[in-house]
């Protein structure tokens, strides 16, 4: 059944992949037990895998931060230790830094062909899907995401992505410029020299791949900071990237904290370039850094509160389900989650039914376990968070259809919730929750969903659900979004640009668009002598 | 040497002939030429500009208006410090009320749901009456800002007609692209305009930044709130008057004439703008980064300062590198953000390079910027004036030499003699810092790597001269050097289809070109799924 519901992340090829796969992981295969079973007293399984890196990887070795200090990084499932991973902080970013800028000056990456660092990638992708069971299990240890969505489809999109971005290595053109007059004028595409990028926990190796991948196809050194709750899965992979022939320096992890490591990046003189993924308020705390030190450019992909709406003539099965999917998809930890659900009032109550029923069918536990829809949230933080924007919703007066309170006795569950009655200025239609909360609102016309859908500072994915061509492409112009899904939700192939309007971001990801993120315009001018045509 | 063809290299063939063929236009103002030297020039009673000031109010909404405060400001002639005229001076409340216009133009107003075509057919005869109106723009332009009227009127405001027509052909012309995926979907990209867009434009090129700026926000659907340069109020007034006759609904253009703490904040910061151009200092373009930033993360362009390296090889042809580099610093007064501010030469042929260098600016020709052949004006006000002269009182004391040049020009205005520093070295101030002035400083190289090492070390990266017969020294260098353009034995070449922008502290994103159009596009991704597709 999971597998099935979050088809849609993935286009045709990998789909069948998942299908076949799906056997593989029997041994884990246990009863599926709806959120009202107690399972999270059971004991949780052992991760079919080993931690083996922990430490920084600067300069193509694997060191211990400058202070010699670990953090824990956590078992969302239970709340305890899995492995300790060297700290990073100011001192490691500038010797990751160092290394970046050592490898991007005078280092052979810029310097090799095009089909070189194009081969380096395609070989990253082969190690990647050798090891990919591996890897899934790291990322659904670290983050609680399920097994199946991380080894079925995040895993194989992360691969996809680098066959795709190394596609781009040798095909980054510049333009001749007709001028007019006797100029001989043309753009060079370079690489822009040592990019900061800082991903988050909620989707820890795809952020990976949607930053690596594109920076290192135009010929870029790196240093990357991964989230503190989610360290692992980078530092397994990066190894990789080693073994497939990337030359030391050119890509750096470091693990550590936003106020130490990730300011330091951010801040950084030395660095060119700086790409994040997180909360719109960190964002602004990163641009300003920026800005304050030495100006580099900034890709920021930020929170959402995505409207999904649901046209009077929608299939209203179809429309639940991707709803559901929309919302709770990875815990509801996604920054596009369709976390206003509006439905035409026509079809207001049976789609409120079916998605309360669908909502109260939903598999929580143990996200090494077979069939498994939804694990715990990432931390207590967030779990915190999340119980406490259910409250707010109870508090404001939207009525509680199902779930409401934690699942469990163990870790960080929530049980899937749907609120009906939703209003436009209650706190859960407003701010971003980031959990598995669905929020049902009523409309009656399509100016007034297309006016409440775009009365937020946020702008980035929107899901219509009509059968009616015109009001697919009124909608699809009016909704001040970067990502429009008609009929369909969270497809996030390889080559579909993804990014924000408003305060949910500046540039886009994945896709020809991306390039433009890590390359500099160069134009050169010469005069032109006897030129045979202008 | 006359002014017009120096000049040319700004602008390609055709503006060029046409330069030389008017150069005639002109001759009931020409008078004496004065070589800088010629002491006596700057007490001349100034030369009355043949032009009307007509526009000095707030333009919002379509109308002229005065400021909400009812308070002015002066505009003053750099020829003489004297007022031109008083404007209506915007702050927080009239770019309130500019943004609300502009809004609702976008919003509601006509403007983005015209079709492509139409926006063009204005665009193109805006570029219709700039050119029915080329004197008296230049007029105007010359008077508030101080730069030569033949350059004005031959080269900038040909060129702001030239960019119209070319992104008016762009507006028909904004296309998406339809994507391929992995499996059963059919994707499409659209390229949206991003709606209210502020725009803060500096004094140097009042009336070209102004083009930069207008013209591909508008050529995408965009409607537009834009902020003068104090200094410089005059031109952006006038032409946005001719935008409304050629059809522009009310409202997609407002001109808020101001002061950047006032004004330029409120702009920069306000969460009704959905996005913002800058072009002015480093300095202030961080400012106006974190406001925007702090504000509703409006995505930023910036066009900031810069040191450009002008590189003159061992195997260059001195003469046309002496008179390049001399134009490359000296145009406009010496400000401009691209300005050839370091001008490295190889040791091999220093010595002769300084000669004739420094013999080059003795000759340029200072004066009233009415008069015919005057090559140079007067700087833009007292402030940078003072700091000029700062400049070279630094340049004098750090050991440079002073070649020619040294101080003011006469005894009224703004004017400074043309000024050129040998034995300049890295660490002095004068080669680190912009200093937006005619002050040119000499450096001696002996190899390539050297020089690629010393014109990159600096924050700056805005654009490089190379000057060199050697296909393999040319693309070395120009790989080699961080900066958004490199002039190979040319410079200062801004044809409307070749971007222009910084590399590192010089700014984010290109203008001009076809890379200026996705500053005021928002991409949007539209996915659905696919039925019985007959080819994927």
């Amino acid at each position: 059944m999971a597998s099935r519901r979050i088809f849609s992340l993935l286009s045709a090829s990998s789909t069948a992949a998942a299908l076949r796969s799906s056997g593989r992981f029997s041994r884990w295969g246990r009863g599926i037990n709806r959120f009202s079973t107690a399972v999270a007293t059971e004991e949780p399984i052992t991760p079919p895998v080993q931690i083996d890196h922990t430490q920084l990887l600067i300069n193509g070795r694997f060191v211990d931060g400058a202070s010699g200090k670990t953090f824990p990084t956590f078992d969302p499932r239970t709340g305890e230790v899995i492995a300790h991973v060297a700290e990073g902080e100011a001192e490691d970013i500038n010797r990751a830094v160092s290394a970046a800028r050592k490898a991007f000056d005078e280092g052979p990456w810029p310097r090799m062909t095009a089909h070189e660092r194009s081969c380096v990638l395609l070989r990253f992708a082969d190690l990647l899907e050798r090891h990919c069971s591996e890897v899934a299990a790291i990322e659904t240890w670290d983050s609680g995401k399920t097994y199946e969505q991380a080894a079925n489809v995040e895993i194989p999109m992360v691969i996809r992505l680098f066959r795709y971005y190394a596609g781009w290595a040798d095909k980054i053109h510049g333009l001749t410029i007709p001028v007019d007059g006797l100029y001989h004028v043309q753009t060079l595409h370079e690489p822009i020299g040592v990019a900061g990028q800082i991903i988050p926990w909620n989707f820890p190796l795809l952020m990976y791949g949607w930053k690596v991948g594109p920076a290192l196809a135009c010929g870029n050194t790196i240093v990357l900071k991964t989230a503190e709750q989610t360290p692992l899965s980078a530092l397994y992979v990066s190894k990789l990237f080693y073994e497939a022939g990337l030359p030391p320096g050119v890509l750096n992890v470091v693990s550590g904290f936003g106020p130490t490591a990730g300011a330091a990046l951010a801040g950084h003189m030395d660095v060119d370039k700086l790409a994040f993924t997180g909360s719109t308020g960190t964002g602004k705390i990163v641009l300003g850094l920026a800005a304050k030190s030495n100006l580099k450019p900034v890709t920021l992909e930020l929170g959402g509160k995505s409207p999904f709406i649901v046209c009077e003539d929608a299939d209203v099965d179809k429309a639940v389900e991707l709803s559901h999917f929309a919302l709770f998809f990875n815990q509801g930890q996604c920054c596009c989650a369709g976390s206003r659900t509006f439905v035409h009032e026509s079809i207001y109550d049976e789609f409120l039914e079916k998605a309360k029923a669908r909502a109260l069918n939903r598999v929580v536990g143990d996200p090494f376990k077979k069939g498994v829809e939804q694990g715990p949230q990432i931390d207590s933080v967030q779990f915190n968070k999340i119980l406490g924007y259910i409250k707010s919703g109870i508090e404001g007066g939207a009525t509680l259809e199902a779930g409401g309170e934690k699942f469990g006795s163990k870790g960080y569950y929530i049980q899937p919730t749907v609120f009906s009655n939703v209003h436009d200025n209650m706190v859960i239609a407003k701010e971003e929750i980031f959990g598995p909360v669905q929020s049902i609102l009523k409309f009656k016309d399509l100016d007034e969903v297309i006016q409440r859908a775009n009365a937020t500072h946020y702008g980035l994915a929107a899901g219509v659900f009509t059968q009616n061509l015109d009001t697919a492409n009124t909608l699809t112009r009016a909704l001040k979004v970067g990502t429009v899904w008609i009929n369909c939700f969270n497809v996030f192939d390889a080559a579909i640009p993804f990014g924000g309007k408003k305060m949910s971001g500046h540039g886009r990801e994945k896709g020809i668009y991306s390039l433009s993120n890590y390359l500099q315009v160069k134009a050169v001018v010469t005069p032109l002598k006897n030129p045979a045509w202008l | 040497m006359a002014a017009a063809p120096r000049i040319s290299s700004l602008l390609s063939r055709s503006f060029f002939s046409s330069s030389l063929l008017s150069i005639g236009r002109n001759s009931p103002r020409r008078g004496g030429i004065f070589r800088y030297s010629t002491g006596g020039a700057a007490c001349e009673e100034p030369i009355n500009p043949p032009v009307n000031v007509n526009y000095t109010r707030l333009l919002i909404n379509g109308h002229f208006v005065d400021a909400a405060s009812g308070r002015t400001f002066e505009t003053l002639d750099p020829r003489t410090g004297n007022v031109i005229t008083s404007v209506a001076e915007g702050d927080a409340e009239d770019i309130d009320r500019a943004v609300s216009a502009a809004r609702k133009a976008f919003d509601e107003g006509p403007w983005p749901r015209m079709s492509p075509y139409e926006r063009s057919k204005i665009l193109l005869r805006f570029a219709d009456l700039i050119e029915k109106h080329n004197d008296e723009i230049a007029a105007l332009e010359s008077w508030d800002n101080g730069k030569p009227y033949e350059q004005a009127a031959k080269q900038e405001v040909p060129m702001v007609t030239r960019l119209m027509r070319y992104y008016g052909g762009w507006a028909d012309k904004i296309h998406g692209l339809t994507v391929p995926a992995d499996g059963l979907h059919q994707v499409q990209t659209l390229h949206e305009p991003i709606g209210v867009v502020g725009q803060i434009i500096p004094w140097n090129f009042p009336l070209l930044m102004f083009a930069w700026k207008a013209g591909p926000a508008l050529a995408c659907g965009n409607t537009i709130v834009l902020k003068t340069a104090e200094q410089t109020p005059l031109s952006a007034l006038f032409v946005s008057n001719l935008l409304h006759e050629a059809g522009l609904p009310p409202g997609v253009l407002n001109v808020v004439s101001g002061f950047g703490p006032a004004a330029g904040a409120t702009l920069a910061s306000h969460m009704d703008v959905d996005k913002l151009a800058f072009t002015g200092s480093t300095e202030t373009g961080k400012t106006v980064l974190q406001l925007a930033a702090r504000s509703n993360l409006k995505p930023a362009t910036l066009e900031l300062g810069g040191k450009s390296p002008f590189i003159v090889c061992e195997d260059a042809d001195v003469d046309k590198a002496v008179e390049l580099a001399h134009f490359a610093l000296f145009f406009n007064q010496g400000q401009c953000c691209s300005s050839g501010s370091r001008t490295f030469v190889h040791e091999s042929i220093y010595d002769e390079f300084v000669k004739k260098a420094k013999a080059r600016a003795l000759k340029r020709t200072v004066g009233d910027p009415f008069k015919a052949g005057i090559e140079q004006g007067p700087q833009i006000d007292s402030d940078q004036f003072e700091k000029i002269l700062g400049y070279i009182r630094a340049g004098v004391e750090n050991g440079a030499t002073l070649e020619a040049g040294g101080e003011r020009f006469g005894d009224k205005g703004f004017f400074i003699k043309p000024t050129v520093f040998s034995n300049v070295e890295d660490d002095m101030v004068i080669a680190q810092e912009e200093i937006f002035g005619p002050v040119q400083s000499i450096l001696k190289f002996k190899d390539i790597d050297e020089v690629i090492r010393r014109a990159n070390a600096t924050n700056y990266g805005l654009a490089a001269g190379v000057f060199t017969q050697n296909i393999d020294t040319a693309n070395t260098l120009t790989r080699a050097l961080r900066v958004g353009t490199v002039w190979v034995n040319c410079f200062d070449v801004f044809d409307a289809g070749i971007p222009f922008g910084g590399y590192k502290m010089s700014g984010h994103g290109r203008e001009k070109g076809i890379y200026c159009l996705r500053n005021y596009l928002q991409v949007k991704a539209v996915v659905t799924p696919l039925k019985n597709p007959a080819w994927l």
